[in-house]
Formats: C-alpha cells, structure tokens, sequence
C-alpha cells in the first residue's frame, strides 16, 4: 500500500513537472528518464536474465538510425519506423543471442561479443554514405511552437512527456515480467543456469527471449534519441561510452531491481549537473576536474553500496 | 518398466568412468546407487538427466529412449534431480526458488505459489519460505534441492546424496519423507547415496557400481552379503 501511494505520488509529481520548471530544467528531467528507461531496458537482460551487455548502444544507434533513415530519405515518420527500427533490432539480438548461447559463450565472452558488434557496426556506419557516413545523418529540425505529433515533432514539452510515458510503461512491464513466469525463469537462469536447466527451463529460449526484449525496447529509445536530437553520427552513437552511460544508472541504482535503473540514473544526472553548477559557483577551472569528481562519486558508491542504492535504500525505508 | 539402462558407456579423455552399465528400474520402486567414489554413479545420474549424452548405450524411460536429449526435455518427460553439490538460486527467497520449477507445470502464478508451500511443508521448510536462501543452512539446503526437484512433478527423481551431511534424526526425517512419496504418489525414487543407514532403510533394490561397472544387483541384504562388495566397498567387518 505505501509502494502504491509512493509511486501514485511520484508519477503525479512528474506529469505536474513541466508546469514548475523552465526548458533548462526539463531537458535535464527528460535526459533522466532518457537513461531510467535505457537503463530498464537493459536491466531485463543483465538485472533479470544475467546476460551481460556492454555494446547496449547498438540498439540505440540502430533503431535512431533505421527510424532516422527513413524520414529522411522517405519523409515516413516515427510512429512507422518505430516498428522497422524494432524489428531491426530484435533480429540483431537475436544473431548475437544465438551465435552466443548456442556456441557456448558466456560471462565476459558474451559482453566482448556485444562490444564487438556495436564497434563494428560503429566502424560499417562510418562507410555507409547512405546514412551520411562520418559526417552524420541530419533530421530537419522541429519547430519548437508546433506540435506535430504524426512526425514527433514539437516543444520539449512534448519529448518529456513521450519520455516519461515510456519509462513508465517500461517499469510496468517489468513489473509483471518480475511477477510471472518469465521473471522467475530468468532469474533462475540467472542465479544458476545449470540447475535451471536441470529443472525444466529451455534456457536457449529464454535467453533470447530477454535479449529480443531488450533490444526492443532499447530501440525505442535510438528511435527517441534521433527524433530528439535531430542528428546521428556513428562515432558519438555506437561509441562504449555511450553503451557505458546505459549501464551506469542501473548499476548504481540497483542490477535486477525494478527502482535501481531510475534512481540511478537520477542520482548520476543530478550529480554530473551538481558538480558541474558547484564548481562554476567556486570558479574553479581546472580541465578534467569534473571528471574526477565523478569517478570519486561513482568508486564511493560501489565500495560502500556494492548492490546499488536502491537496495539499501529500501531497507532503510522498510519497503 | 519406468528407466532401463542398457550398456552405457562414458569416457572422459580416455578415463573410462562408465562401461557397459545395465540396470532397470520399476515404476513404484526405489532403487540405491552405491559405490566408492569415482566409482560413475553421479555419471551415470548426469547422463540419465541429459548432462552429457552417452558414448554409446541406450536410457529408456516409459518406453522412450532420451539419451541425447537436453536437461529441460529430460525434465519435462518426468525426470526430476537433485545435485549433489546443492545448486540453491541463492539470491531468491526459499518460496521463490521452489516456485520456478512448479511453473513448469502451472501457468497461474497464485496456484504455483500455493503449490510450491506445500511442497516446503511437506519437507519441514514452511516456516522458512519468506528467508532468502542462501541463509539456509546445509540440511535446509538439500531439503530446498529436493523440494526443488519434486515441484516439477517428476515421475522418477533421481537423488544424489541428499543426506550427505544430515545428522541421523534429519536423516531419519528424510527417509520418512521419500518413503512417504513412494507410497503416497507412487513416485520411482533412485538415490545415490553413501550413508547406508538411509540407503538400508530406503531401497528395495541396490545396484552396486565399481569402476563404471555394475558388479553386483540385489536387495539391501543380498548385497551386504556379496563378496564382491565386501571387498571393493563396504569392507569385510561393516555391520549394518
């Protein structure tokens, strides 16, 4: 009951945000969601299914581009190439999937696998002029003080509640997932595949059924990603910091937990923000300080909460 | 005829750890594995449950053979097993661990959680259900292996060493259980099994294995008679 009323609070507060703050403050707020429902999307493979992905930024890249390419040469909107950027996305996690599991490749095997995939992919991009090549793809940019919402078009307004909308389906869906058969067969898997198998569960199967979901869902947010910013270059979207990005606010938030993706990507957000208003306040300006400050933060937290925040959090709040 | 084996063979990288092993199980029955370590047995469990596939030989369970088959295929033919390392899905809670295997065969998951519990009372973990469990201690966890493997409504389970570690009581309890689902649900119980006690007041029938061979086959007091277990196993003056 108090879970229910906590959330009904929370999401209440984000759709009556736009109202109180001005579009610096929004952008940052949908930059958050941006990564709460990256982070979600990656934590059904990792957090439920223990499939370690270090090459997320495929899917973003992928799906942006596929929904991207599309406008651009065609004029088809997003609502269309949504669908194409999905399934895209969900027969490149399944290549991956199966040439892994099928071949045995596990644990640190299986996230070079992904790394490589998203470099090559970064490197065949670079060669694709189709797609603009090196020198990016380019969406005509919206008009700020329109909305249309056939091409996803319009104020910031609008991607913050587009945002907002998906992080929020996404925790539901995980939410079930967690609560039904999928989510404990994962998990299963996850805690120890041997035995999972030795107890009925099709471990092939279900492993790529988590990377499909997964890629799926990341490609929404590649589709999101190129609508928004209007631009695609394969050196910014499939690079490993990108993919590392993903990965950072589930992983201080919590692997495997429904609020970790979210609270992490909260705390890392305010954070980089933070220390970037703290040392304009102080005048210091040493190149690469931030950065420092960052990575402190970050090490602090693993050594101190090395299961995330969330968990802590809430035994702390009895939840 | 519930699970027939007939001239197994396995080798690993030249080591012959099961050779020309025959032995048939009836349904109703229960059947002790013995032998000195290394002696295949856990081999011969691991190949029946799909673990690795045979050299060559067959294993035919209700006249179907599934040698060769993969773990989960095993399992949802009827054949549940327990691991003789426990394998608990440490970071789940005790009910949550034993639900997985009951969705096996239940789509809902309030009747899965319902049927997992009594599972766990029926082995004395009820009380214990909401613990995470890996706060089990060794006797619970080996319960949780079995509760495990009896949520997947097995036909045949196959049990390896499951009171290793038990002190009599606890063994005693186990027994009274196993034989409890023999009797009730008519479920074919295998075990391997070092502590005799359990294996004498259990198994109807002993199979003996001795360097990948079966050398001897008979009830628990024939077997404790035959010379040749004597001397490969039980030692000449073992009173039982």
């Amino acid at each position: 009951m108090r879970r229910n009323l906590a959330l009904g609070i929370l999401l209440a507060v984000l759709i009556a945000l736009p109202a109180f703050c001005g579009n610096y403050a929004l952008s940052v707020a949908t930059l958050i969601l941006y990564f709460a429902y990256t982070g979600q999307a990656w934590n059904v493979m990792m957090g439920f299914a223990g499939q370690l992905s270090l090459g997320h930024a495929l899917y973003v890249g992928v799906g942006g581009y596929a929904a991207g390419a599309l406008f651009f040469h065609w004029g088809i909107g997003p609502w269309a190439g949504l669908w194409v950027a999905m399934l895209l996305c969900v027969a490149l996690g399944v290549v991956i999937g199966f040439l892994a599991f099928r071949f045995g490749i596990s644990g640190v095997y299986f996230a070079l696998l992904t790394i490589a995939f998203a470099e090559f992919t970064r490197i065949g991009f670079d060669h694709f002029d189709w797609l603009g090549g090196p020198g990016g793809m380019f969406l005509k940019v919206a008009q700020r003080d329109s909305w249309d919402l056939a091409n996803f078009r319009g104020p910031p307004l609008m991607y913050y509640y587009a945002m907002l909308a998906l992080t929020a389906g996404a925790f539901v869906l995980c939410f079930f997932l967690l609560k039904s058969r999928p989510g404990y067969y994962w998990q299963a898997i996850r805690e120890n595949e041997e035995a999972a198998q030795a107890l009925g569960i099709n471990t092939f199967r279900w492993k790529m059924l988590a990377v499909a979901l997964s890629a799926a869902m990341t490609s929404i947010a590649g589709v999101f990603f190129a609508f928004y910013y209007n631009n695609l270059f394969p050196e910014q979207v499939f690079s490993i910091g990108r993919s590392i990005e993903i990965i950072l606010g589930p992983v201080i938030g919590g692997v495997g937990t429904l609020f970790g993706p979210i609270l992490g990507a909260v705390a890392l957000t305010v954070l980089s923000d933070g220390i970037t208003e703290a040392l304009a306040a102080l005048g210091w300006e040493i190149p690469g300080i931030k950065q420092v400050f960052y990575g402190v933060v970050l090490l602090a937290v693993i050594m101190f909460l090395p299961n995330g925040i969330w968990p802590a959090l809430a035994r702390k709040l009895r939840l | 005829m519930s699970l027939e084996i007939r001239r197994l063979d396995k080798s690993f990288r030249g080591l012959k750890a099961v050779s020309h092993a025959s032995f048939t199980v009836t349904e109703g029955d229960i059947v002790g594995l013995i032998g000195p370590n290394g002696a295949g047995k856990t081999t011969i469990f691991n190949m029946v449950a799909g673990v690795y596939a045979p050299d060559s030989g067959e294993i035919i369970f209700n006249q179907r053979k599934i040698q060769g088959l993969r773990p989960d295929q095993v399992c949802a033919a009827g054949i549940g097993r327990t691991f003789q390392i426990v394998k608990p899905f440490t970071g789940l809670s005790v009910v949550a661990d034993a639900m997985k295997e009951e969705f096996l065969r239940e789509k809902n998951t309030s009747s899965a959680r319902a049927l997992s519990i009594s599972i766990l009372d029926k082995l004395g973990l009820g009380a214990k259900r909401d613990l995470p469990a890996s706060s089990l201690t060794l006797p619970d966890r080996k319960r949780l292996e079995v509760a495990r493997a009896l949520a997947t409504r097995p036909r045949l389970l196959l049990l390896d060493e499951v009171m290793a570690g038990l002190r009599p009581t606890e063994c005693d309890q186990m027994v009274e259980v196993l034989r409890e689902l023999n009797r009730a649900d008519g479920l074919t119980i295998v075990l391997i099994e070092h502590v005799m006690r359990a294996v004498m007041a259990l198994a109807r029938d002993i199979v003996v294995l001795h360097h990948g061979e079966v050398i001897a086959r008979g009830t628990p007091a024939e077997v404790v008679r035959d010379p040749a277990v004597l001397e490969c196993y039980l030692g000449e003056e073992t009173e039982i």
